[in-house]
């Protein structure tokens, strides 16, 4: 499905592509980015998926079958959604639809629209939704787009529909980061959610890890050791301007961004031993968040900036701890097991994921902040760096399959499972980006 | 990649996050109806990290049959204590350090590939702070030393067995020139 995507792309995407292709033979060797893009493949879906019709849109035949498989394919993979075959109907946003032949096929929803040209090059992509059950339209809308951009067209229009189904906003439209390790070279890449329009940001004979997104979606904080030890960097996406944030002397590493994308978390050995730091985000005052004689490091903020929490040993096994941000004492969270690493708050502050080595396993766990009640939500053998999706449904880590490094994407209730491989690469180090603004 | 490689890497990078930049340029901006589908369209403009160069050192360094031409230290499993059979290469770069103090370190900690990368990050600094107090206690000038940590990223051993995982909790030794 995803070639045929690709195969249905209109020429100006294929163009941009080729001179991406061109602009990467005038670099040296060492600089041509691995092009291999992620697939997706899905190993379990939700109980109640809700039963939806997405009517192929009307308009010119190559632009609206791209756009209509984007959006199929969008609430497909989400494994909240099961696609009822539309048939041969013809539908478009002003259609009333034939609300008896629909709850016939078994549909609960109904999306219908079309795609035109605007007259200057650009497109405009309309669309309805209706529940076919109350035989009533749920809303709809009109989004200005392009060629180059209709894949993105086709995400807005499968959150749209998402958020109306399930009452969550949709994560279609978002990016997501990950880091590509090669023979002797490691990339950090940026791609849509679903694996596609994957683009380099760095490529480094050296190793690249811990990437975290800005709240507002334009930096990524990362640790490069291309010096020959930890750096942590602050990288604009589109101008790939670069800022060593942290550079002192020893170890600089676990960035983590406050929410409101002034301040970061890290871990700095200039002192002696790992240990917490604030910084300003342009590597600017440097303030000691804790002090302890062992080992302090992943801070992560709560999404009300009010918490930090952070692994470390002080207590003799490494445990999940809280701190306030603005310093204090630390409140150990974890305790069942004697390995508990690489915690990350949920965006609704509620619980925590994090990485929880059970008879030799390093399993994806999730806590229940209020209740402390911990789920595990694997069962395989080497789970690392849980990110969560901006709407807090799915959970990205990476783990490993037959000795090759993959993504997956997990549901906090454990049932929806998503892989996210590369053909013989290994992707490792995912980071879920933000809501587009 | 030599300098000039290297130079021209980074114009070409910068050449094609041009034409990226002029190729993603397609604005989309609100009309009639419709609400754009994309501000920020995020083209990424990709940059080549580079590396340090290697250069000459003193053959006393270098020469296999020298004591100071081995750089390793091991740790056992889950441990940050210089065991005794490494006290006799530990206490021959302290004392060339004594002797040479124009020469400086870089320690590099690093760990076996079991469990998280920042937490690795940090067991491997306490390896490497451990070899530097020693350096340190046999009379290497603490400003001579930097220990840093290469976590589990830099093994020297790929294998996923126990074998392998001993060859990379390791602590190793470079000298200025080879950082």
């Amino acid at each position: 499905m995803l070639r045929s995507l690709l195969e249905h792309l209109a020429p100006a995407l294929s163009r941009r592509l080729s001179l991406f292709a061109a602009g990467t033979l005038l670099v040296a060797q060492m600089a041509a980015p691995a092009h291999a893009e992620l697939t997706i493949e899905i190993t379990g879906a939700g109980a109640n998926r809700i039963p939806v019709a997405i009517a192929d849109f009307s308009g010119e035949a190559g632009v609206a079958r791209a756009l209509t498989t984007v959006v199929r394919g969008d609430l497909e993979r989400s494994g909240m959604f099961r696609l009822v075959d539309p048939g041969a109907a013809r539908l478009d946003e002003n259609s009333a639809p034939a609300w008896g032949d629909w709850r016939s096929k078994g549909a609960d929803a109904l999306a219908a629209g079309s795609i035109a040209s605007t007259g200057d090059g650009r497109l405009e992509a309309r669309f309805r939704v209706h529940d076919i059950n109350r035989q009533s339209a749920l809303g709809g809308a009109a989004y200005v787009t392009s060629t180059p951009t209709l894949r993105l067209a086709g995400h807005r229009i499968a959150d749209f529909i998402y958020e109306k189904l399930t009452g969550e906003p949709g994560v279609f439209s978002t990016k997501i980061a990950y880091v590509v390790k090669g023979a002797g070279r490691y990339e950090l890449h940026v791609a849509d959610a679903d694996g596609q329009n994957a683009q380099a940001a760095l490529i480094s004979r050296e190793p690249i890890i811990s990437p975290a997104w800005s709240p507002d979606g334009t930096r990524l904080a990362y640790v490069s050791f291309e010096n020959k030890k930890p750096v942590i960097f602050v990288h604009s996406l589109a101008s790939g301007r670069r800022v060593a944030v942290a550079n002192f002397r020893g170890s600089n590493s676990a960035p983590a961004w406050s929410p409101d994308g002034r301040r970061l978390a890290v871990v700095l050995t200039k002192d002696g031993g790992s240990q917490l730091f604030l910084i300003n985000a342009d590597g600017s005052g440097v303030q000691r968040l804790a002090t302890s004689s062992g080992i302090d490091t992943e801070p992560c903020f709560s999404p009300d900036g009010a918490s930090i929490y952070f692994t470390s040993d002080r207590g003799g096994s490494a445990q999940i701890y809280r701190i306030p941000a603005a310093g204090g004492s630390a409140e150990r969270v974890s305790f069942e097991g004697s390995y508990n690493v690489s915690p990350r708050v949920s965006p609704d502050g509620r619980s925590l994921a994090f990485i929880s080595r059970r008879d030799g396993a390093f399993r994806l766990a999730l806590m229940d902040l209020a209740s402390r009640q911990v789920q595990l939500l694997s069962d395989s053998q080497k789970d690392e760096s849980p990110s969560f999706a901006p709407n807090g449904r799915m959970i990205l880590i990476a783990t490993e399959v037959g000795g090759r490094g993959v993504l997956s994407a997990v549901s906090t209730d454990g049932r929806i499972r998503q892989r996210l491989s590369i053909p013989a690469g290994n992707v490792r180090e995912p980071a879920w980006g933000p809501f587009l603004k | 990649m030599n300098r000039s490689q290297f130079r021209m890497a980074a114009l070409s990078a910068a050449l094609l996050s041009a034409l990226l930049a002029g190729c993603g340029s397609t604005q989309v901006g609100p009309e009639q109806g419709g609400a754009p589908v994309e501000t920020r369209s995020a083209d990424v403009a990709p940059v080549v990290a580079g590396g340090a160069q290697g250069t000459m050192l003193p053959a006393v360094l270098t020469d296999p049959k020298s004591i100071l031409s081995k750089r390793s230290v091991y740790f056992d499993y889950d441990s940050f204590e210089v065991k005794g059979e490494f006290k006799d290469l530990v206490a021959a770069h302290a004392k060339f350090l004594a002797d040479n103090r124009q020469f400086k370190i870089l320690i590099q900690g690093n760990t076996d590939e079991r469990g998280s990368r920042e937490y690795n990050l940090a067991l491997g600094q306490k390896r490497a702070d451990a070899l530097k107090k020693m350096l340190v206690l046999l009379g290497a000038r603490e400003d001579q030393i930097e220990s840093v940590s290469l976590g589990e990223e830099k093994p020297k051993s790929e294998g996923h067995d126990e074998s392998s995982w001993a060859q990379n909790r390791r602590a190793d030794i470079l000298y200025s020139g080879e950082f």
